[in-house]
Order: C-alpha cells, then sequence, then structure tokens
C-alpha cells in the first residue's frame, strides 16, 4: 500500500522544512518505500479494540505552581544566536520580496 | 597510572576517600590516557581537561578541610555529548549544531556536579541518537576497544568505548531503543536503561521523548548502580519524571552478591528474541549463562511475547513521528548554524531548508522525512495510531511475563560488534539489529546489559540483557551482580581484564 | 493595492444570507508562561523573560501551569461549558520564526472545555445565543517586528526581530459554532460576542482583557449564502482583528466584500485575510492548502489531564455573577436610561462607576463625571478613563460638589490637580485655592454694583423678564473671578432686585 513517489517525498520535504537535492529524493523514494513497506505490519494487530498507549507510564495530572522563576539572562538567552539585533534575534525577510 | 584507570569506580572512591590518591591524580591519569589512546579511538568529541583538573583541585581542597563528600567525589566521569553542558559544547553528534555552547546544565549533569564527579568531556554518538553504530555522528566514528575496525554499538559508542578502554571509569547514556545495552554488549561494559520517568531528561536533547531515558554506562554493575543514584529521582522540570521514592541502587547491587541472591528467581527467556536470527557464539554464551543461573537455583522458563514481532515495526514508526516534531526547532534563529540557500531569495523559509539540508546527515533526513509521512493527515491512522496500539500489545506482553517470572533476559544484540559500514547502506537491516532492546522502551520497563563472554568465532564481547517490571530497577541491580558475580567467579577475571587488555596495550603503544 | 468592489450592504443583505463564526484568542493574566516559570509580563525588556523551554532550545522540556488549566476551566464554566474529564496537549506542527519550537503545544482532539454558549443582547434588545464549540489551551508565539522597507509591513520589509518573551504565555482559544440567522446584525453580533467574551473574562479575572495590548484577539469567519440556497459559501478568515470596532468592520467589510465578489460571478478563496485597521480592508494572505497539514500528535512531554469533577464544582463556586446580569442589576439600582448605562458600558466604565457609587457618590454624578470629563481627558492623554482618577478620589470630589465648596468649573481644575498628582480634592482645593467664595456679604456687595451699572437689567427683572438676570450673574461671576456659586448669584440677584424695589438702591 506504500508505493511512495517521488512528489510525495518533496512535499514531506517542504512540510519538514529541508531543501532536499533530486538526488537525495530519488534515494529517499527508495528508502521510505521499504522502510513504509516493512514497518506497516503494524497494521495487522492494530485492531480497533486495542487503545493507544501515547505514554509509557500512566500519569495524568503532573502540574505546577504558577510561581516565576528566574529566566536566562539576555546575553544567555542570545549566546548562541546566529544572527542578533540588539536583544533580538534577527531573522531573515518573511515574505518573498514580490 | 595505569594501575588508576584500571579501578572501578568504587574502588577509585575509596581511595579517593582514604585520601591515598586524590582527585587530581586520578582526573590525570584518566586525561593521560585519553591522550594516549582516543586519537584513535575518538570516543570524546570534546574533553574539557583544564575545567576537569581545576574541579578535581577545589574537590581535594575541601576534602582536606574536612567536608563530608558525597560516594562518588573527585570521580571522573564522562558524558554523551546529547547532554546539554554550560561549559563545554553540545552537539549531539550533529553539524547543525556545531560548537553550540549551551546556557544552562541538563539536570543529570547538573547533579553529577553536585554529587562533585569530575566531567571529562564530552563523547561520541550517532547524529541526535540515530543509529547503532556511531557511525552517524557528524565528526567521524568512534572504534571499538575490542576491534577498530569494528563498531562500538551506537547510538552510545563514545561513552561505552570510553568506559572500555579506562579513559573514564563512568560515563552517561541515553537509551532511546537501545543506545546504552547495546554499545554496553558490544564492548564488554556494562549499561543501564531506567524505568521511563526514572531519571530526568530535561536537557536531554529529545530524539523520541515517550522512548528516551538517560542512564548509566559503566564497567561493573555496582559503579552503574552508584551512578543511578546520583542522577535518579524526581525532577519537576520532566512532566513524565516519577516522583517515586527510590530505593538505593548500590544497596541493590550489594545484596546481589550475597550467597544465594539467585535461589528461587523466577528467569524468563523469552522465545521470540532468542534463536534464528542470532549469531552462533551469542546463543552459545547466552545458554551458557543460563545453565550457570539454573546451578545458582534459579528457575529459568521460557515465556513467549508474541508482539515482540511488531516491536520494530512500531518503534521505527513512533521514533521517526515524535523525531521530525522534536527536531523542527534546529531552524537558524535561536542557536546552531545558518546556512543560506545557494541559489532563491534569502527568506527566512528558504534559510531554514538550506540550513536544514546542509545541517542534518542522511539518516536524520531518512527520519524526519518517515516521521513527517507518518503523521500526515490520511496516514496518521494507518502507521502512527497503529504503532501506539502495538504499543499497548507490548506493554501486555510485558504485564503477562511479569506475571510468572521476576525477570526476562535475552541476548542484549543478536550479533557481535560489526564492522564499519556493513549495515550503512541497508536502513532496515541497521533497525532490526535493534530487536532485542526495543521493546523494553516501547513499555518503558528498565532494562540492562552486562557482559558473559565473547563469542568463540570471532572473539568478541557478548553481552545478557536483563528486564525488569517497570519501577524495579533494583532488581536489575540484584540480579545483575549476582549474575556478574557468578560468571566472574567462573572465569577468574573481569571481562575487560581479557581481551581488551591486550588490544589497548598496542592501541596505547601506537598512540605513543 | 486596489481596493476591492464592495457591494452595498443592504443589497448584499438582499441577495445573500452572511453566516458568521469567530475564534477569540483569550491570553491569561497567570504569573507564570504556560508551560515554563518565565515571567508573563507586558512590557519588559525583549528576550527577559525566556528559558530553555519557552526559546526552544534543545533538551527544553514543558511543565504545565496549574492556574493556567484552572483559569481555562474558570473560563469555560462562566461560558456554560462541559469540563473534559479527559483532557491532553498536543503538537501543531509548523515553520514560523516567531514560533520558538516550530510547533504550538495546543489541544486537539480532546479540548479542556466543549459545548458552551453565550448570550448576547444587542442594542435593539435582540438577543443573540452564539454556541460555543470548544475552549482549548495552547501557547502564544513570540512578536515578530519587521524592519526596513517603508511600512513597516511584513511586506517588503528586509528582515525581522523575534522578541520571545511573549512566546509561551497562556492563551485559551474559545470556538464559536457556525452562527446562522444574523442578517443584518451581523457586524454587531461580532462586536457584542467579543466584548461578551471578554467582559466575562474580565469579571472572571483571568485576564486583563485589554484588547489594545493584545490580551484578547479575535478571527472572524465570515461566508455568504445565496438567499433560498442550502449550501454554505466559502469562507474566509480574517485574523487578528484587535478592537471591538474591528470586528464590526471587518465583519461588515467582509460581507460587501464578497457580496460583490460572488454577485460578479466570482468565486470566493478560502483564505486568510489580513485586517488593516487604518484602510479598513482587509487583504489575501495566505490561501489554505494542502501545505496545511499540521501533523497534530499527542504532546509526549506532557502527560494527560483528568480535572476531577470535585475540583470542577470547587471552582464552579467561585464564579462571579455573570456580567449580562450584572448589568442588568446595575441599571436597575442605578436608575440609568438605557442610552446613559450603554454609554458607561462602551466606555468601559463600569467598574468605574460601580466603585465611585461604593464611595458615596451618587450614580448620575458618577456617570457624568465618568464618561464627561474624565473621558474627555483620557482620550486627549490617549489612555484608559479607569487608569486617570481613583473612584474613591472621584467621590470625594463630587462630595465637595455636592457640598457646594466647588462648581462644576472649579471642580475641574481641582480633577486636574488630582490627576496631576497634587493630592486629594481636598488638599488640591486649598493648595489651588479654589474653594467657591460662599461669605454672601462679598457676593451681594458685587451684586449690587453689577445692578447700579445697569439699571435696564433692573428694570427688565422688575419687569418679570428674569432671563435678563443672566447678563448681571456674568458680570458677577467675573467680579468674583469664577470662584462663585452661579445658582446662589442667580438667587441673590432677583433678591437683590427685589429689594431695591423697596428702594435702598438708586
Amino acid at each position: 500500500m506504500s508505493a511512495i513517489t517521488a512528489e510525495q517525498v518533496a512535499h514531506l520535504a517542504n512540510l519538514a522544512r529541508i531543501d532536499l537535492s533530486p538526488e537525495e529524493i530519488t534515494n529517499l523514494t527508495l528508502d521510505l518505500g521499504q522502510i513504509v513497506d516493512s514497518v506497516a505490519k503494524v497494521q495487522e494487530v492494530a485492531t480497533s479494540d486495542v487503545p493507544a498507549t501515547s505514554h509509557p507510564m500512566p500519569l495524568t495530572n503532573v502540574f505546577r505552581e504558577d510561581v516565576v522563576v528566574p529566566s536566562l539572562s539576555v546575553e544567555q538567552a542570545l549566546s548562541g544566536a546566529p544572527a542578533r539585533a540588539g536583544d533580538k534575534f534577527r531573522v531573515p525577510a518573511i515574505l518573498d520580496e514580490e | 597510572m595505569t594501575e588508576l584507570i584500571r579501578l572501578t569506580a568504587a574502588e577509585l572512591s575509596s581511595r579517593l576517600q582514604d585520601k591515598s590518591v586524590s582527585a587530581v591524580e586520578a582526573t590525570q591519569a584518566h586525561l593521560d590516557q585519553i591522550t594516549a589512546v582516543d586519537t584513535d579511538l575518538h570516543a570524546f568529541l570534546y574533553v574539557a581537561a583544564d575545567a576537569a583538573l581545576a574541579t578535581a583541585a577545589r574537590i581535594d581542597a575541601r576534602r582536606a578541610a574536612g567536608e563530608e563528600l558525597g560516594p562518588l567525589a573527585g570521580v571522573p566521569i564522562a558524558i554523551k555529548d546529547v547532554l546539554t553542558t554550560l561549559d563545554m559544547p553540545t552537539t549531539a553528534g550533529s553539524k547543525i549544531l556545531e560548537g553550540w555552547v549551551p546556557p544552562y546544565d541538563a539536570t543529570v549533569v547538573r547533579r553529577l556536579r553536585a554529587a562533585d564527579l569530575i566531567p571529562l568531556g564530552k563523547t561520541n554518538m550517532d547524529e541526535f541518537a540515530m543509529g547503532s553504530s556511531t557511525e552517524h555522528s557528524a565528526y567521524g566514528v568512534t572504534r571499538n576497544p575490542w576491534d577498530r575496525d569494528r563498531i562500538p554499538g551506537g547510538s552510545g559508542g563514545g561513552s561505552a568505548a570510553a568506559v572500555a578502554s579506562f579513559q573514564a571509569p563512568l560515563a552517561l547514556g541515553s537509551d532511546t531503543g537501545g543506545s546504552i545495552r547495546q554499545p554496553a554488549a558490544v564492548t564488554g561494559s556494562v549499561g543501564v536503561k531506567p524505568t521511563y520517568g526514572a531519571v530526568s531528561r530535561y536537557g536531554a536533547i529529545a530524539l523520541a521523548s515517550s522512548l528516551d531515558q538517560v542512564g548509566p554506562v559503566s564497567r561493573t554493575v555496582f559503579d552503574a548502580a552508584l551512578l543511578h543514584d546520583v542522577i535518579g529521582g524526581h525532577d519537576p522540570l520532566d512532566s513524565t519524571s516519577l516522583t517515586d521514592a527510590w530505593p538505593s541502587m548500590a544497596a541493590a547491587a550489594t545484596a546481589g552478591l550475597k550467597d544465594g541472591a539467585l535461589k528461587g528467581v523466577r528467569v524468563g527467556v523469552i522465545k521470540e528474541l532468542s534463536g534464528s536470527g542470532f549469531q552462533a557464539g551469542v546463543t552459545q554464551r547466552f545458554t551458557e549463562t543460563l545453565a550457570l543461573l539454573t546451578a545458582a537455583g534459579a528457575e529459568i522458563t521460557e515465556v513467549s511475547a508474541p508482539n515482540f514481532e511488531y516491536a520494530v515495526a512500531a518503534y521505527y514508526l513512533i521514533l521517526p513521528a515524535e523525531a521530525s516534531s522534536n527536531l523542527a526547532r534546529f531552524d537558524s534563529v535561536r542557536f546552531g548554524i545558518r546556512v543560506d540557500p545557494a541559489e532563491g531569495s534569502l527568506t527566512s523559509e528558504h534559510v531554514m531548508a538550506a540550513t536544514r539540508e546542509a545541517g542534518f546527515g542522511p539518516e536524520v533526513k531518512r527520519r524526519i522525512i518517515l516521521g513527517t509521512y507518518a503523521l500526515s493527515t490520511g496516514y496518521y491512522d494507518a502507521y502512527y495510531g497503529s504503532a501506539q496500539k502495538v504499543r499497548t500489545l507490548i506493554q501486555r506482553d510485558f504485564a503477562a511475563a511479569f506475571d510468572q517470572v521476576d525477570i526476562l533476559v535475552s541476548p542484549s544484540a543478536p550479533t557481535t560488534a560489526f564492522k564499519f559500514g556493513e549495515k550503512l547502506e541497508d536502513p532496515m537491516a541497521m533497525y532490526l539489529n535493534d530487536i532485542t532492546t526495543i521493546p523494553a522502551n516501547l513499555a518503558g520497563v528498565p532494562g540492562m546489559s552486562i557482559p558473559i563472554g565473547l563469542a568463540p568465532e570471532d572473539g568478541l564481547p557478548v553481552g545478557l540483557q536483563i528486564m525488569a517490571p517497570a519501577r524495579a530497577d533494583a532488581r536489575l541491580y540484584t540480579y545483575g551482580a549476582a549474575i556478574e558475580q557468578l560468571l566472574e567467579a567462573t572465569w577468574g577475571h573481569t571481562m575487560l581484564d581479557q581481551a581488551p587488555a591486550l588490544a589497548l596495550a598496542t592501541t596505547a603503544k601506537g598512540a605513543i | 493595492m486596489a481596493k476591492p468592489e464592495l457591494m452595498d450592504y443592504d443589497k448584499a443583505l438582499e441577495l445573500f444570507e452572511p453566516v458568521l463564526g469567530f475564534e477569540v484568542h483569550v491570553e491569561l493574566n497567570t504569573k507564570t508562561k504556560m508551560f515554563c516559570g518565565c515571567a508573563n509580563e507586558f512590557g519588559s525588556g525583549a528576550n527577559t523573560n525566556t528559558c530553555p523551554t519557552c526559546l526552544g532550545l534543545p533538551g527544553g522540556l514543558p511543565q504545565v501551569n496549574h492556574k493556567a488549566i484552572e483559569s481555562s476551566i474558570r473560563l469555560g464554566l462562566a461560558l456554560g461549558c462541559e469540563i473534559a474529564e479527559h483532557s491532553r496537549f498536543a503538537r501543531k506542527n509548523y515553520f514560523y520564526p516567531d514560533t520558538a519550537k516550530n510547533f504550538q503545544t495546543s489541544q486537539y482532539d480532546d479540548p479542556i472545555c466543549h459545548d458552551g454558549s453565550l448570550t448576547i443582547e444587542l442594542e435593539s434588545g435582540r438577543l443573540v445565543t452564539v454556541e460555543i464549540e470548544r475552549a482549548h489551551m495552547e501557547d502564544d508565539a513570540g512578536k515578530l517586528t519587521h524592519m526596513g522597507g517603508s511600512t513597516g509591513r511584513i511586506q517588503g520589509a528586509d528582515y525581522s526581530l523575534v522578541d520571545y518573551n511573549r512566546g509561551g504565555v497562556p492563551l485559551v482559544e474559545i470556538v464559536t459554532q457556525m452562527i446562522e440567522g444574523a442578517e443584518h446584525d451581523a457586524p454587531e453580533i461580532g462586536r457584542t460576542y467579543v466584548a461578551g467574551i471578554r467582559e466575562i473574562a474580565k469579571a472572571l479575572g483571568v485576564s486583563n482583557a485589554r484588547m489594545e495590548e493584545g490580551n484578547v484577539r479575535c478571527d472572524a469567519n465570515v461566508s455568504l449564502r445565496p438567499r433560498g440556497s442550502k449550501v454554505l459559501g466559502t469562507r474566509t478568515e480574517t485574523k487578528n482583528v484587535n478592537s471591538l470596532r474591528s470586528v464590526e468592520r471587518a465583519v461588515r467589510y467582509e460581507i460587501q466584500r464578497q457580496a460583490a465578489v460572488l454577485h460578479a460571478g466570482g468565486t470566493i478563496t478560502q483564505e486568510t485575510r489580513h485586517w488593516h485597521e487604518d484602510t479598513g480592508i482587509t487583504s489575501a494572505g495566505r490561501p489554505k492548502s494542502d501545505a496545511d497539514d499540521y501533523r497534530y500528535f499527542p504532546e509526549p512531554d506532557l502527560v494527560p489531564m483528568a480535572p476531577s469533577r470535585e475540583w470542577v464544582e470547587e471552582l464552579r463556586l467561585t464564579l462571579p455573577e455573570p456580567p449580562a446580569a450584572r448589568r442588568k442589576r446595575l441599571q436597575a439600582d442605578w436608575g440609568f436610561a438605557n442610552l446613559e448605562f450603554q454609554d458607561v458600558v462602551n466606555s468601559d466604565l463600569m467598574d468605574a462607576v460601580e466603585a465611585t457609587v461604593a464611595a458615596g457618590a451618587s450614580a448620575q454624578s458618577a456617570r457624568k463625571w465618568w464618561t464627561g470629563e474624565i473621558a474627555r481627558l483620557a482620550n486627549a492623554a490617549g489612555v484608559a478613563a479607569d487608569s486617570l482618577v481613583q473612584p474613591a478620589q472621584l467621590a470625594a470630589l463630587i462630595a465637595l460638589v455636592e457640598a457646594g465648596t466647588l462648581t462644576d468649573r472649579l471642580a475641574r481644575q481641582v480633577l486636574e490637580g488630582v490627576i496631576a498628582g497634587e493630592g486629594t480634592p481636598a488638599e488640591v482645593v486649598a493648595s489651588r485655592g479654589l474653594a467657591v467664595v460662599s461669605d454672601d456679604g462679598a457676593l451681594i456687595a458685587a451684586i449690587d454694583e453689577a445692578l447700579s451699572k445697569q439699571p435696564d437689567v433692573l428694570a427688565k427683572i422688575r419687569d418679570g423678564k428674569l432671563q435678563a438676570a443672566g447678563a448681571v450673574i456674568g458680570a458677577v461671576m467675573k467680579a468674583m473671578r469664577g470662584q462663585a456659586d452661579a445658582a446662589r448669584v442667580r438667587e441673590l440677584v432677583l433678591e437683590r432686585a427685589g429689594t431695591a424695589e423697596s428702594g435702598s438702591v438708586e
């Protein structure tokens, strides 16, 4: 049922924000097809009467009190920034100029 | 100094306490060993020699001043590069984080420092812990101290190799599908994946949040227990952290050394994790160990876990799905590298995509794309949803098994250390190598790997995996220590006293 | 950009039936953020309230703020919602530079509150019940500032700056069901509904509820269905409409724009649109597409919530009087006419008037001052009226007027003094020497002098043309430099004019 296409991989790469090269798309299309065929076997036993488990330990209601704790200093916060302007992170234009 | 580095953490600790050895001497000895062997092995990505010696000197001064220090105070430790550290770069083996120095310590690192252990440096790993061979590190492979043409396991190959080659008595690892236990198995060392939630994940760079667990890497079960006691326990910064009052793991390990510790212990052998697909020498050593256990009074039963067959498939849906989301934050805005696109406009979107293309290795991209697929509209129920159901079935298998037995055992890995490149071209073959270790992560139960001898056909270490019910980590230490003692009594020496001693002698000479 | 064609509103309503939907984001006023202990503060220095968790640093993990859950449940209860027995967070995955983790931690298939309603009353007296589908929790994004270009807008910017202080602030998103039958009232329904949510959030104390600071933000969905058709039209979602007036204008605008497009044979694109406050138009944003695949899945770093029924009932007991009921009660207590009351409500001065009355002032005086002089001063200063003066101070000022110590004119000067921080009304009166001259002797002397200077006026008064007294009153007030009570002056003028007849004044 998998039959992953190159178009699909390109679409997934776009969703995942990775600028894959055409060769990578070709290779990943093959890899993904094989992997998906192989992992699809989960469907054999995943019947409707089986509940899903999202967490290994069944905890509920884990909360934090609403008490302020010290934040990072501005310098610490910005210490890893590839680009900054003053105390803010600097990012390239969001929209294409047109 | 050779003698110092061959001490267990517990032995070193008692020498430090009786002041026959200083923390500076112990640290220097390990730094010397790193200098001697690590150019070749490449277990470390970063060595904090000056900081380690300075920390050691402060600890010596405090001890000299009569201060009461913890049991591991002054003992050096290596830290897997997946854990954030204030004073050392943290890359998770990825180019995208090259040179990043975090503004905070992971909770476990904070606890190490509070217990006065001495961080020696950061160890190599598969990029973002994706892999079983450390071949996927962006910074080059780590070699197995037993055979330098072979992998040290993964993703925590660096931590395991560091401990196995006496560069550190202790190390921290992280285990998402076997990344502590499998490297321990193939390097003849000890590794523990605690119960999910027993050790804080805060500051552990997430691979798959619902599977990741930080744990100890060492050469003996007792050393692992000492380290577990330091890093374990509730952390309010990790919402999945358990609030249990844990028993002392060190005391649990000590209990295993008593005569008759294994008498009447019900040991389950998982039918689905043995037999075909396992290397002959692995099966042989495993079977011999079972015989030893029987002789020591344990009751061996075969138990079936029919849904383990689906574990690898479920794992390779859940892990990529969570990872695809966890790794979204690597976007060139707040930390890490930024790469401009070769062509097209310089928008945020394009710069992010170009950075992620350049910064992530092929295995990371493969899993992100797979995870994105598994979560996307129209496929969620068939893949991610089904995988979560398989998770329920595997938990049920464990529950049924633990109704009959106290611990479960299996070989830690289907094979001994394989050669570099052997499985690199076939991702599914690499994934299937994790078949033994993955079920514990899916169910959240604790698992331990201890060495049980060398496979006759290749002379490489074989590991025994012991699993206990969730929250029963102490059981691993008790029975792990008992089995370790039994084996060493049979051999007349420790595991790492045999082949690696030779291998290291040559390595050390070669490096000098 | 070119202004699109608009159809006359009445004609649009003749041809089409508007169908509405609103998503209102209420920012909670907890002390800390949704998932970390950083301060939830407006106006701090950039990136001062950040930590590994809200900055999305590698290794950061979320911890749920208990107070935020409590506030969300109370908000849900006030909106008549069911509180879910099981609720959990999910990740909504998308890349954007203001979203530190590149996913929003939100709720998807298990929202904390669902199935409520809010009944609103329009100016006509029409009651409209807006059904609420869900109220779920999520974290806010950071703030982007667009640099370069001419407009400061995202379009044409050279680069952008990010401040993550707001990133991770708790939000409750309240989503309505489709609202049909709005008809001509559609824009007013939008405004009144958002005002209602805002009022409830404020009354509960769960939000500062200041729209100008973005505490309450509205996305308005509008579609048109041709009269007689059963098929719903394609809807647009106008984002971030951030004042009550804008909600009304944006809904009206979209109805007129969509009607023109449809009438001309065009089609509506399903898209998000941006509201432009300055020009009063919406413009096309990103069209909805396959690319909007958010890949929701349960947040593995957080565990599910199961709010106990006991807790929910405890919280229900803490709910204040519903704002609509309170309005009815206060209007009756105060005896305000509808227009008077509306004026107070629309100016957001109900609390201020209530507090002033509680401090001893009459309701009418309190209303006149708040909606009159104080609102005027606040408007000029560009601040909220209730931030200018304390209700107790105003009540003291009103008491001085009613005691005859101050005229209205003098009282306005005293108010300025109070606002300028010169002290209590009594202190300002003393320091500025503003008390009314209440010594009749001084007034009578001034009146007699004025009357003697204007014998013709005196004659007119004596002829019974009492309005002529105005000229004399004016002269007296001028002579007293305003520090006299005009009513008392008038009384005395008439009295003196009568006395003069008896001959004491020539």
